[in-house]
């Protein structure tokens, strides 16, 4: 198991879109992958609970995943995140 | 109409959403609907049949938004549209999906009363969150977990309307998206309790032309299925147990707007030409063959804009020749010698079939979409060519490509036409002589080039839609910026101009079929920036005719040059209103 905190930095925070992109890219992988804002955790590959954390900007959540390609799918979320979620 | 119970006429203000009267006999939906949600404990032998009947719910429901989501594309407009890929992608989704058939397995409940309960769920959490887009999702799921609900209870996700009025006046706690997808033509009328003007089916009812009230409140319960009611959506008000004559009144009012939108028709049956004698082809764009029948009666020059991409969507399979050439030859014979224009297949990653593997893309606009999806999938834009070859015998065929942006791209798509000719003609099947070849423009790239273009393309086609987007770089469904999303930017209008003034040195015919071309408020600008034919929804041809008529060419192509020289679109707006 990896996990990473990271900023969001985009201004809309994780809605709409960029909550779908990171559904989208969370799907490519197989292995278990979850988000955490607080002390509430939801699973990165349902858009539901994506938008049920509310991550507005300026928030800082953890990416933390398990299992196969564990340390890819970090590595690949975290840079997704990065890059501005489809916003930069 | 219903009986007057002696009760006096009272008068309840709500938000007039979509302008016009209507007088008829109010039609409840859905009011009992959650009380006949059957609830009970399952066998634990029967777990495993209920998963799967819910799973088979979820696809019939994925089918039927799929379905839903394409015929609004065709009659309502494809921003409205797009509400149904957040309904979809809900039906994806673990945390519901995947909740409902944990409910089933664990709790041994049935399906829809699982169902119930985790739409219910996840309503509360989605409307109880602090921001007004994820707040507006609630009633997303809502309509979802409606649709799932009547699936499994064997329901068609049809309205029954057997034993309507001819004049129904829909009334409900809230209207849905797909409540107003197949609306019966006996519905004069809606009303609502929630609901603002920015709803998505106030602005549908808009574009429907159907007077609307919402935000009536906890009055609406006043409404009862026995009496007529009157509604007026200037006023946002609504009349219960309305004098007998009043009703009349209505009906009258109602029938007369009825009877000016006929006048207007009928104007419209003749081409239209500005004062000092253009002519300006004024067409409409179709999604289908249903759409034919609006066209010609709304006085359609010709169509400008056939979108193919339904007989992709609303199929299982790949649509093969034979049932391409059938729908393609029945649009140009019902529009004979009259052109139509057929835009060839505009598909890409936002777009799913179910039967094909698109790619999933990160950004679906800038990908594999349209002409560029085709060049790389030989075997379908072939066939979709030679139906289109085949049925050039039966009328008038214009061929469009969509998203060209070099001449390479339209040299590879002439090519497989011409190829696609040679072999039908060995085949021995007869086709049109000549098929103007023409491009739609809607990158900057093509707008910046279309001076090369134009060498090679029969004719030009501005989509507005697509251009405006990729000009301003803002996605009107996100509300975030959508305010950004203006094809009267002057940005814009400066490339509409200079694709026009390309395609007349090049001598070729320019028009524009984006929905900017539909807005009459914008008709004397446009025929100013040089364009010879707008196509539309048909409902929007006889106003447009109207202002064609009344417009100058020579001082309409004045005026656009002085609005590309201004700064922003509000002053666009304030220059053509000053006017």
């Amino acid at each position: 198991m990896v996990e990473k905190s990271i900023t969001i930095q985009n201004k809309s925070g994780l809605h709409a879109r960029p909550a779908a992109l990171l559904v989208q890219e969370a799907g490519k992988h197989p292995c278990n992958i979850w988000v955490r804002k607080g002390d509430k955790e939801v699973d990165a590959k349902s858009i539901l609970g994506i938008m049920s954390l509310a991550v507005a900007c300026g928030d800082t959540i953890t990416v933390k995943t398990d299992g196969q390609g564990e340390a890819e799918a970090l590595a690949a979320i975290v840079q997704l995140i990065e890059s501005g979620l489809g916003e930069a | 109409m219903g009986q007057h119970n002696n009760a006096a006429p009272e008068t309840f203000q709500g938000i007039g959403v979509s302008p016009g009267i209507a007088a008829g006999v109010p039609k409840w939906l859905r009011k009992e609907a959650a009380a006949v949600i059957e609830r009970r404990e399952i066998d634990s032998s029967e777990v495993a049949a209920e998963v799967n009947r819910f799973q088979a719910a979820v696809a019939e429901t994925k089918r039927q938004i799929e379905q839903v989501r394409a015929s609004v594309e065709r009659d309502i407009g494809e921003e409205e549209a797009k509400v149904f890929d957040a309904h979809l992608s809900f039906l994806a989704d673990p945390a519901y999906v995947g909740e409902i058939e944990r409910k089933i397995q664990s709790e041994r409940l049935n399906a829809e009363a699982a169902c119930q309960d985790v739409t219910d769920q996840t309503r509360e959490m989605l409307a109880s969150l602090p921001n007004e887009y994820l707040q507006a999702r609630a009633d997303d799921i809502r309509d979802v977990g409606q649709r799932l609900v009547q699936c499994l209870m064997g329901g068609t996700g049809q309205t029954d309307v057997s034993g309507w009025d001819t004049h129904t006046i829909l009334v409900a706690d809230e209207l849905m998206p797909s409540d107003l997808s197949a609306l019966p033509k006996n519905v004069v009328g809606l009303i609502t309790a929630k609901g603002s003007k920015t709803a998505h089916t106030a602005i549908m009812a808009r574009t429907l032309g159907l007077p609307a009230v919402y935000g009536l409140g906890d009055a609406i319960h006043e409404i009862s299925e026995d009496e007529a009611v009157i509604l007026n959506g200037d006023a946002g008000t609504v009349v219960v147990h309305p004098m007998e004559e009043d009703v009349q009144a209505a009906m009258e009012a109602a029938a007369r707007r009825g009877e000016e939108l006929r006048r207007a028709r009928e104007a419209a049956q003749q081409p239209a030409e500005t004062t000092d004698g253009v002519r300006i082809d004024v067409f409409a764009n179709i999604g289908g063959l249903q759409d034919l029948d609006a066209a010609l009666a709304n006085g359609a020059d010709g169509v400008g804009l056939f979108r193919t991409e339904f007989l992709y969507l609303e199929n299982d399979h790949w649509p093969t020749e034979e049932e391409q050439y059938e729908v393609y030859r029945k649009a140009l014979e019902a529009f004979g010698t009259r052109p139509v224009v057929i835009r060839t297949l505009d598909i890409g990653g936002d777009k799913a079939l179910p039967y094909a593997a698109l790619p999933s893309e990160e950004n679906p606009f800038l990908g594999l979409r349209a002409i560029r999806y085709c060049l790389q999938q030989v075997d379908v834009f072939r066939t979709q060519l030679r139906a289109l070859l085949r049925a050039s015998a039966h009328g008038t065929l214009w061929i469009m490509f969509p998203m060209v942006e070099t001449l390479d791209e339209l040299r590879a798509a002439r090519k497989h036409l011409e190829e696609c000719r040679q072999q039908l003609a060995n085949e021995g099947y007869a086709m049109a002589e000549h098929i103007p070849v023409g491009i739609m423009v809607e990158t900057p790239a093509a707008a910046v080039t279309a001076d090369i273009l134009a060498k090679e393309a029969d004719f030009f086609s501005i989509g507005t839609n697509d251009l405006t987007q990729y000009t301003l770089a803002a996605d009107r469904g996100n509300a975030d910026v959508a305010n950004l999303y203006q094809p009267s930017h002057p940005a814009v209008l400066r490339l509409i101009h200079q694709t026009c003034k390309a395609a007349q040195a090049a001598g070729i015919p320019v028009g524009m079929c984006g929905e900017f071309a539909g807005d009459p408020e914008f008709t004397e600008l446009l025929v100013g920036l040089g364009l010879q034919e707008l196509s539309m929804s048909a409902s929007f041809i006889p106003s447009v005719k109207g202002k064609v008529k009344a417009t100058e060419r020579a001082a309409a192509a004045r005026l656009a040059d002085e609005v590309v020289k201004l700064s922003s679109p509000e002053e666009v707006r304030a220059y053509l209103q000053q006017r």
